[in-house]
């Protein structure tokens, strides 16, 4: 079954509970500030809520989660977004000096939506999502999350769902955070080999003519040459229609080979994503060894794998300091899901049909309550008795993973003195 | 430091590194500069102007490079002409120069024109990007074995990479795509020196994948040093800019010098204001233009300015103070004598009579051309002084069409007065983009390019050498130099055919 978006939104009375019980607050404060004291990083952030009736209050900020959560509870916002660290306290925008008020940090974030794959994916359409589409994002999440730590050397990254199609990932070390626009940029063009909108056939050109990929991509090439079987040919079974396998062959530059396929297929449409493979890779081996005509094959399936598996990233939310992007642990309120962290080295397990929502939590908070005393004693973490808690345990590990990286760091400076 | 006449200024540049280069025995070794050290010695108030505007109009220049999308071939030659000719700086093997004495200007310069655009972030950061492109034309045009001596002269704390990591990577660093295009040989990768450095230092090589990367280092080859280099260069300038951007308070003091750096950085948002006098050298002026004609050469050769005012005279019968300022300095400077400039207004008032119009109206003309009061020589305005000073009110003429029209009227006034001249629809895009950036100048710069293609103008040539309008007069008599030259060809053609006939 894949997710079908609730007719109606979490109601008001819902997400109050949810904020006044669930939410962790304290745990992303130890996230975003990396110490336990609040420091500018937590109390010169920017906070930006969207209220019932979708308004939009930007430029909060606050001095203690205590100051947060109160506020929360207050306005009671459908979700809220993380903003920059300012030179100042967002909340005094207003009264500061023009240019005494700049972005100076934040986590490099990258988007990655279902939306990017419509054009391929062949079991749900539009807002839909399935565990079998999912493994798009699987695919991209596993290529991204080693590239990042191998060719860029960051460790301290959080993989969050985004509540419905989509995956966030922030990333916290020292030197990310301080990223200027144009080494995000930078980062970005590095990252994305996907571009062209929909009227473009090929949106792979991360080469020169057909000579070889560029190392980190061909190092991403290996595992997506595995998604490429199971996902694309076996699962999706993306060249099936019609539609499908012209889409394939408008990627084959030699006119012989897509000719002599066009044949084939049209004679015999029920031939398999697997045998139509097959048939180009026939195609290609007839083609003479280490000729000119042979390189550029060879380099156009390369192509044509990274086209149908790469990461496909929304860049524009990745390039600016000032983006503002939703909070982890917000909820979805077309889903009612939670946006939850994913563990990279387990997304082949996450079914993001499994994420819990916001009114299956308060169910199990009811039903546990009925079960303890009837006191109804003051528990400071309710959450511990819902399926929230491995997630909310997974962003602790995080958060405490930064602290002490920042801890070491403070004693390292401290010896020097 | 900058010592303005008499009294010395002082200026928060003060903070120089304890061991300086520049004292040793002449103190500009190299013709790259950095910029570490502001100049440490006394500058007259004139020298301090001069240096500043000559660096001002070569950095206008490249700005509107930028705007106009040139490609950096197109950019490197229009500057190094315009170096050549406002802002020299020779290499050490051009022995018979003033090296000292250039260099010494091109330090002055620099150090006047942080003052004046570190105030604001947006003009750090087109000072910077202007800057940055200025030191890269130089590097590429500087003699190689002099920009080898300024490398290493100065400490750039880049790591070689040793043998063994070279071998250890040897396979990723050869299959980096600017290493491939070479026909890359394992005999020649032994030769080459990689360096490595952080890849936030080099983010322009990591956007194009020039480098490889692992675990945040990008293993930069040698041929792609310079690129670091010029990071190094845009790094080490935001740092100096805010800096002198936070210590900038104190310098406020000093009376004298505050309107002249307010008036350099509005030389970057109108161009550098050039004096255009009748003495001009164009020789299309001065030749004494006759009342009559001025209706002829306003539809033309006059820019959208001139035009609008001269259309507003012959419809309104009457112009406003401001606007009469305006058009008044611009026709003097254009060769109209005083007494075609009496006639020429006399005819163009003619809703009043000739007692108000000797009343009101003649002093003011015979001001204007220094015959009464204080005799003054008043220049006519440049683009900077009608862009920025007296906004017009809602029935006056003067200003910047470009500017302050709203946009449909500078669509249609374009449209209404050079569709004569092979201006059509199709252009209104591209300018009106190019207003909506607020770089006016540029605007008008290709109104003129397009409206003169016939004379042989080329996009991007503006008034010649690539040269964008920063004076009304400039456009003016260059369009005029146009039609004299095409006027002469045809002549000599028709000649040519009559003699060969
Ligand atoms: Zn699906």
């Amino acid at each position: 079954m894949a997710i079908t978006e609730n007719s109606e939104s979490p109601s008001p009375e819902l997400m109050l509970a949810f904020y006044r019980r669930l939410y962790p607050f304290k745990s992303i404060m130890n996230w975003l500030n990396h110490e336990h004291v609040p420091t500018k990083l937590y109390t010169h952030r920017e906070f930006a809520f969207t209220l019932q009736g979708d308004v939009y209050l930007r430029y909060n900020s606050f001095n203690s989660v205590e100051d947060f959560k109160k506020q929360v509870c207050t306005l009671n916002p459908t979700r809220f977004e993380i903003g920059p660290v300012y030179t100042a306290r967002p909340r005094d925008k207003r009264t500061i000096r023009p240019g005494g008020f700049t972005p100076l940090q934040r986590e490099l974030v990258f988007d990655i939506d279902m939306t990017d794959y419509d054009s391929i994916r062949t079991c749900c359409s539009d807002a839909g999502i399935c565990k079998r589409c999912w493994a798009f994002i699987t695919a991209a999440v596993k290529v991204m999350d080693s590239a990042i730590r191998d060719q860029f050397g960051y460790k301290h990254l959080l993989w969050v769902y985004s509540g419905r199609r989509g995956i966030h990932l922030w990333i916290s070390d020292k030197e990310a955070m301080e990223l200027t626009d144009d080494q995000r940029k930078a980062i970005v063009s590095w990252i994305a080999v996907i571009t062209g909108g929909k009227d473009t056939h090929k949106k792979v050109n991360a080469r020169t003519g057909s000579r070889p990929l560029p190392p980190s991509l061909q190092m991403a090439l290996d595992p997506l040459a595995h998604y490429f079987g199971d996902l694309i040919l076996n699962d999706q079974d993306c060249f099936a229609s019609q539609e499908g396998w012209e889409a394939l062959l408008h990627l084959v530059p030699d006119r012989s080979v897509s000719e002599n396929l066009e044949k084939l297929w049209t004679k015999d449409p029920s031939r398999s994503s697997t045998q139509k493979w097959d048939d180009l890779k026939r195609e290609v081996k007839r083609i003479e060894k280490g000729s000119a005509q042979r390189l550029v094959m060879q380099a156009a399936m390369e192509d044509i794998i990274l086209q149908y598996t790469y990461p496909r990233l929304d860049a524009e939310v990745s390039k600016h300091r000032n983006h503002l992007l939703k909070a982890p642990f917000c909820v979805h309120p077309k889903t009612g899901r939670i946006c939850v962290p994913v563990d990279p080295e387990h997304i082949d397990e996450f079914d993001p049909e499994r994420v819990p929502t916001v009114d299956q939590l308060l169910k199990e908070l009811d039903e546990t309550m009925v079960q303890d005393s009837p006191e109804n004693e003051e528990h400071h973490f309710d959450w511990e008795r819902t399926s929230l808690k491995p997630y909310i345990e997974m962003l602790d590990r995080h958060a405490m993973a930064l602290m002490d990286e920042v801890r070491r760091t403070k004693r390292g400076a401290d010896m020097t003195w | 430091m900058f010592n303005a006449g008499k009294r010395t200024t002082s200026t928060p540049l003060k903070h120089a590194p304890a061991e300086v280069q520049l004292h040793s025995t002449a103190p500009y070794p190299h013709r790259l500069n950095f910029y570490d050290v502001p100049p440490l010695f006394d500058v007259t108030l004139e020298e301090f102007e001069s240096a500043a505007l000559a660096r001002l109009r070569i950095l206008a220049e490249i700005e509107s490079s930028f705007v106009r999308n040139r490609s950096y071939d197109e950019l490197k030659s229009v500057t190094d002409a315009q170096c050549k000719k406002y802002l020299t700086l020779n290499a050490n093997s051009a022995s018979t120069q003033d090296l000292q004495g250039e260099r010494r200007r091109d330090h002055v310069g620099h150090f006047v024109l942080r003052l004046a655009f570190c105030r604001s972030e947006e003009l750090r950061r087109r000072f910077v990007k202007a800057e940055m492109m200025l030191f890269r034309v130089r590097w590429d045009t500087d003699d190689t074995r002099e920009r080898e001596g300024f490398l290493e002269s100065r400490d750039f704390d880049w790591t070689p990479v040793d043998d063994k990591e070279k071998e250890a990577y040897k396979e990723e660093l050869m299959a980096v795509p600017s290493n491939i295009r070479t026909q890359y040989s394992e005999g020649q990768f032994k030769k080459d020196k990689y360096h490595k450095v952080r890849w936030t230092r080099v983010p322009d090589l990591v956007e194009k994948r020039r480098v490889f990367l692992k675990g945040g280092w990008a293993y930069v080859h040698e041929r792609e040093s310079s690129s670091m280099v010029f990071q190094e260069f845009q790094i080490n300038l935001e740092k100096a800019l805010d800096m002198t951007a936070k210590a900038l308070p104190r310098l406020d003091e000093d009376t004298r010098l505050i309107p002249i750096l307010d008036n350099l950085s509005q030389g970057f948002l109108a161009g550098v204001p050039s004096e255009w006098l009748s003495s001009s050298s164009s020789g299309a002026e001065g030749s004494g233009v006759k009342a009559e004609e001025i209706d002829d050469l306003a539809k033309k050769h006059f820019p959208m300015c001139m035009r609008n005012l001269h259309e507003s005279l012959m419809r309104d019968r009457h112009l406003k103070h401001m606007g009469r300022l305006q058009y008044g300095l611009f026709l003097k400077v254009l060769g109209v004598s005083i007494d075609e400039a009496i006639a020429f207004w006399r005819r163009s008032f003619s809703n009043i009579t000739d007692d108000k119009f000797n009343k009101e109206y003649r002093y003011n003309i015979r001001h204007s051309y220094g015959l009464e009061g204080r005799r003054a020589n008043y220049p006519a305005k440049s683009c900077q002084q009608i862009l920025m000073q007296d906004q017009p009110g809602s029935a006056e003429s003067h200003g910047c069409p470009y500017r302050h029209f709203s946009e449909d009227n500078l669509q249609s006034a374009l449209l209404a007065s050079y569709s004569a001249h092979g201006f059509t629809a199709s252009d209104l895009p591209e300018i009106m983009h190019t207003v909506r950036a607020g770089h006016y100048h540029v605007a008008c710069t290709r109104v003129f390019e397009i409206t003169h293609a016939r004379s042989g103008v080329k996009k991007g040539e503006g008034v010649g050498g690539g040269e964008s309008i920063t004076h009304p007069n400039q456009y003016a008599a260059r369009s005029r130099e146009l039609e004299k030259a095409r006027q002469e060809k045809a002549e000599s053609d028709r000649d040519a055919m009559l003699v060969d006939g």
